[in-house]
């Protein structure tokens, strides 16, 4: 029997495994569908990675490598080539089933269980785009392992649907590959990828960025002949007269990513509506004891060093969950009780919040609070409340859904907090205390 | 060049046109499968509403009540045979107001008439017990024969187990030219697109939604084909259970309405809509299509989900100028079999269509001598479905069992292979899907494309390249500079060497 098995070797697998080595855990396995770690980074060969981590920037692989390094210095297994398909829970421990080439079908014995399975791209049926079903139609992320790890150009004439970060970086990405990329199109009227790939993806290559404006037709027997875009208006439906014809042999989409929990609803476990995400505590446990959730797989991250440092919480949950278990007496195999829970919940012009709960008695170390937006704005603050009292404030320059905001509060601030916790986006009252704020995160 | 020779051609390769092929595949007289796409079931066939009707609606005395209600009874046998998924869930006709609810009785003793069994008017409570998600209706009517089956894999299936028995296949074969060579006996002369010729002592026009211009490349006209469109949503597993019957609403002028029903793979279907259209390719959507097919949805079950829809898809029905199905002989040219106009309820009513299609050719002249070496099973491998045992035990014989491939439809790479190398196999990625279905799940292939063309490349020995999505010019990538500047060292290193 394992103590820990992490589902998933990607960038938060990787992190959270090395972590409850450090704080002690011995017997680890990593669970990897793919033959190889790294996940997703291996097919993002771009730099920009690693600034917060390692102070220096690496590309997506190099990043990835770190950590593999790493990992070979410890006994942690890897499992690779291998599929779960589900596990179940008994009071004394959890029962993976997994499928491999190698092993065959088998069922691997565990105390705790971290989720770092990743996310997946919505697709055009999530957004039901209009037209014919040629080919040429490919998720952002398909079209850049086709392009870097396959070796393939997936067109020659491109229109982008989405603003969102992997568009944008395939948008420079098929530029330099010698096609066209004729225009990237997004619904709102604002883009949902991070400014700094907007300008060096997309203003740094003259592609036209074209907000407020969303595919309507596709065109082709059995490759795309032609995209139609429109502007749409205040409420995003299209405005028939605005119909732009683009002649092109592609269509890449980047409308979303959608953390990939099949397996996690499958086991019971609690998933919040906002982040399709597990709900977890400031531990990253989920409903579930003994299972812990972290990186895209609880909530689409921008950066992969958020990702690193949430995973690093999750791996630190578990040590301490498995050291819980071998002190004599205390029960952790239910969950916490009602007066031991404090939730977090998501106010006014705030879309999640990560934790989604705060489990009692809270320890020295500060909690983080992760969460998105739900509009841009400019001179915000945005407020912690536990029922009426103001337990903090952080101002915030410009505020947007593509930017994660990530707000510390100290032991001391969260003292004697009970019931609920609310966070809410609020226009800066230019007579608020200046002491209680602290400067943007700094996602760029 | 001699053209080879056969006893009938069948031309489509559609539900019907492989339904006719599968039975022929019983008799020592060699058939043809003649189909103008790259794959079979590319044509109506590949998107509709897949149900297996009970037959309570079409009007008594006609074609299609006959064939609807004999066919059906034929799907479990059929189904079991050649191990194609098939799931009789039962259908509900729901009544809103008073005047459906005078329909509903109509339809009760239609249904009765045409010989459905088993058919119940169910009060709204007993609705509301077995369908908790429905919006509250008044009454409905309930078919237990009302089915669901997976119909490119039915196609796919009917269309290799004859061939498996002796048929021979013709794909990307359109038909451009039919004559009629007097002789002892007659021969038909087909031409091909290209310039190929067969000859066939029968002939059989099952060219759905071609079947008019198939027609009047030999007879006088004497039916048109009207294109209908269909839009559709596919939802995600996690809707699947929301429903557990077919829910149809009462019919209407415009057809059967927007039907709510769990597929056989265990999603959730809706649709479709009815749109004239004058190209038969047409399977386009429209925004204001899916909008209606949305609301009409709505109606039926009000909680709907529209934002775990999968995929949007539209298919064209061969509505023909006559209001009934037209399974005769051609008249003026004996040995031409028209199967023309199969509508809904096409699918259901296949299995008996080839039925009757088998005694209008022995009417006509064809001799029908049974063979010995008929194969009536086939076998097919769905992975998830096994026991951990038959798991394990598969995977120790083959290690391709063991990797999954898809991971929205748990799909391994050893049935992957099963559906290329099988007779025919797949040649394209949404053969494959078609096949076993890797990338019809949620991430709609968007992580198992690339795997998938890998796979298919390596097994047909081409380059990546030219793996086509789907029908002929479906290309999917080109080579990357990096790759052509390798190719071009390559090519140059070679011509040193000579």
């Amino acid at each position: 029997m394992y103590e820990l098995v992490v589902l998933g070797g990607g960038p938060a697998g990787l992190a959270a495994a090395l972590e409850a080595w450090d704080q002690g855990v011995r017997k680890i396995a990593i669970l990897e569908r793919d033959r190889e770690l790294g996940g997703i980074l291996n097919q993002c060969i771009h730099p920009g990675f690693g600034l917060q981590i390692f102070k220096e920037e690496l590309t997506g692989p190099e990043y990835a490598q770190r950590f593999i390094d790493t990992l070979r210095e410890t006994q942690i297994e890897v499992v690779s080539d291998t599929m779960v398909l589900a596990w179940t829970t008994d009071s004394d421990c959890k029962r993976i089933q997994t499928v491999s080439p190698a092993e065959g079908w088998r069922q691997i014995e565990t105390e705790a269980i971290i989720l770092a399975m990743g996310c997946r791209e919505r697709t055009r049926g999530a957004i039901s785009i209009p037209g014919a079903r040629p080919s040429g139609i490919f998720t952002a992320g398909t079209a850049q392992r086709l392009l870097n790890r396959e070796g393939f150009m997936v067109g020659r004439r491109v229109i982008i649907l989405g603003s969102g970060d992997i568009g944008l970086i395939m948008a420079r990405r098929l530029t330099l590959e010698g096609a066209k990329v004729l225009a990237v199109a997004e619904l709102m009227p604002y883009s949902n990828g991070l400014v700094r790939n907007i300008v060096q993806c997309l203003r740094d290559f003259d592609i036209p960025l074209l907000l407020s404006h969303t595919v309507v037709d596709i065109a082709g027997k059995s490759r795309v002949e032609k995209v139609v875009l429109a502007e749409v208006d205040e409420h995003l439906k299209p405005i028939p007269e605005t119909r732009k014809e683009f002649e092109c042999d592609t269509l890449l989409l980047s409308v979303g990513l959608i953390p990939e929990n099949e397996l996690s609803l499958q086991a019971g476990i609690e998933i919040d509506p906002k982040t399709s995400g597990p709900a977890v505590n400031q531990d990253c446990q989920t409903s579930q004891p003994g299972v812990f959730a972290c990186g895209n797989v609880l909530h689409v991250h921008d950066l992969v060093d958020f990702v690193t440092r949430e995973a690093r919480l999750a791996g630190d949950g578990a040590a301490r969950y498995l050291q819980a278990r071998r002190t004599a007496g205390r029960d952790v195999s239910s969950a916490p009780n009602s007066e031991q829970t404090v939730f977090v919940r998501p106010g006014k012009n705030i879309n999640y919040v990560v934790p989604q709960k705060l489990t009692l008695p809270l320890d020295e170390d500060p909690i983080a609070l992760l969460l998105r937006v739900s509009r841009p704005g400019k001179d915000k603050e945005i407020q912690v409340w536990n029922g009426d009292r103001l337990i903090k404030i952080f101002r915030r320059e410009r505020v947007a859904p593509a930017e994660m905001e990530r707000l510390v509060l100290s032991n001391k601030e969260l003292k004697s907090i009970s019931g609920e916790i609310r966070v809410v986006l609020a226009d800066t009252d230019p007579g608020t205390e200046s002491e209680r704020t602290e400067k943007s995160g700094g996602a760029q | 060049m001699i053209s080879p020779t056969y006893d009938v051609a069948i031309i489509g390769a559609g539900i019907v046109g492989a339904s006719l092929f599968h039975q022929l595949g019983r008799f020592q007289q060699k058939a043809v499968l003649i189909e103008r796409e790259n794959d079979v079931a590319l044509g109506s066939s590949r998107a509709n509403s897949a149900i297996v009707h009970a037959g309570y609606d079409p009007p008594n005395g006609s074609l299609m009540a006959k064939f609807n209600v004999e066919g059906n009874r034929l799907f479990d046998t059929l189904c079991e045979d050649l191990a194609v998924p098939f799931k009789r869930n039962g259908s509900l006709v729901l009544a809103f107001t008073e005047e459906e609810e005078k329909q509903l009785e109509f339809l009760l003793e239609n249904g009765k008439k045409n010989g459905v069994p088993g058919l119940e008017l169910w009060t709204s409570e007993q609705v509301a017990l077995k369908e908790p998600n429905l919006a509250k209706c008044r009454q409905a009517l309930f078919a237990p024969t009302g089915g669901i089956v997976g119909v490119y894999e039915l196609t796919t299936a009917l269309a290799e187990n004859g061939l498996v028995n002796g048929g021979d296949i013709l794909l990307e074969s359109e038909v451009t030219g039919i004559e009629k060579i007097a002789g002892n006996p007659d021969y038909f002369k087909i031409t091909l697109r290209g310039g190929r010729t067969i000859l066939s002592r029968f002939l059989v026009n099952a060219a759905g939604l071609f079947a008019d211009k198939i027609h009047a490349l030999i007879a006088p006209v004497n039916y048109t084909i009207h294109p209908n469109k269909g839009e559709y949503f596919l939802f995600d597993h996690s809707e699947g259970n929301c429903v557990n019957h077919t829910l149809f609403r009462v019919p209407s002028r415009v057809g059967k309405g927007v039907l709510v029903s769990p597929t056989v793979h265990g999603n959730l279907l809706v649709g479709p809509n009815s749109i004239q259209t004058d190209d038969p390719d047409d399977t386009a959507t429209t925004g204001s299509g899916l909008e209606s097919v949305k609301q009409g949805a709505l109606e039926t079950v009000p909680g709907l989900n529209f934002r775990k829809n999968i995929r949007n898809f539209a298919g064209v029905r061969a509505r023909s100028s006559r209001s009934d199905f037209i399974v005769e002989e051609v008249p003026d040219v004996p040995g031409m079999i028209d199967l023309a106009g199969i509508k809904s309820p096409g699918l259901t009513s296949a299995p008996a269509i080839a039925l009757a299609a088998l005694e209008l050719l022995e009417h006509a002249g064809l001799e029908l001598k049974e063979k010995t070496t008929f194969l009536s099973r086939r076998e097919q491998v769905y992975f998830m479905a096994l026991s951990p045992e038959e798991k394990c035990k598969l995977i120790q014989k083959d290690a391709a069992y063991g990797r999954i491939i898809c991971r929205c439809e748990s799909i391994t790479e050893g049935e992957i292979l099963e559906s290329i190398r099988r007779p025919l196999g797949a040649r394209t990625v949404d053969g494959v899907k078609r096949r076993c279905r890797p990338g019809s799940g949620r991430c709609q292939g968007g992580f198992c494309l690339p795997k998938v063309m890998a796979i298919l490349a390596r097994e047909l020995g081409v380059p990546v390249e030219q793996i086509q999505q789907d029908r002929t010019g479906s290309w999917i990538v080109c080579p990357s500079n990096k790759r052509t500047a390798e190719q071009t060292e390559k090519n140059a290193g070679g011509k040193t060497d000579v």
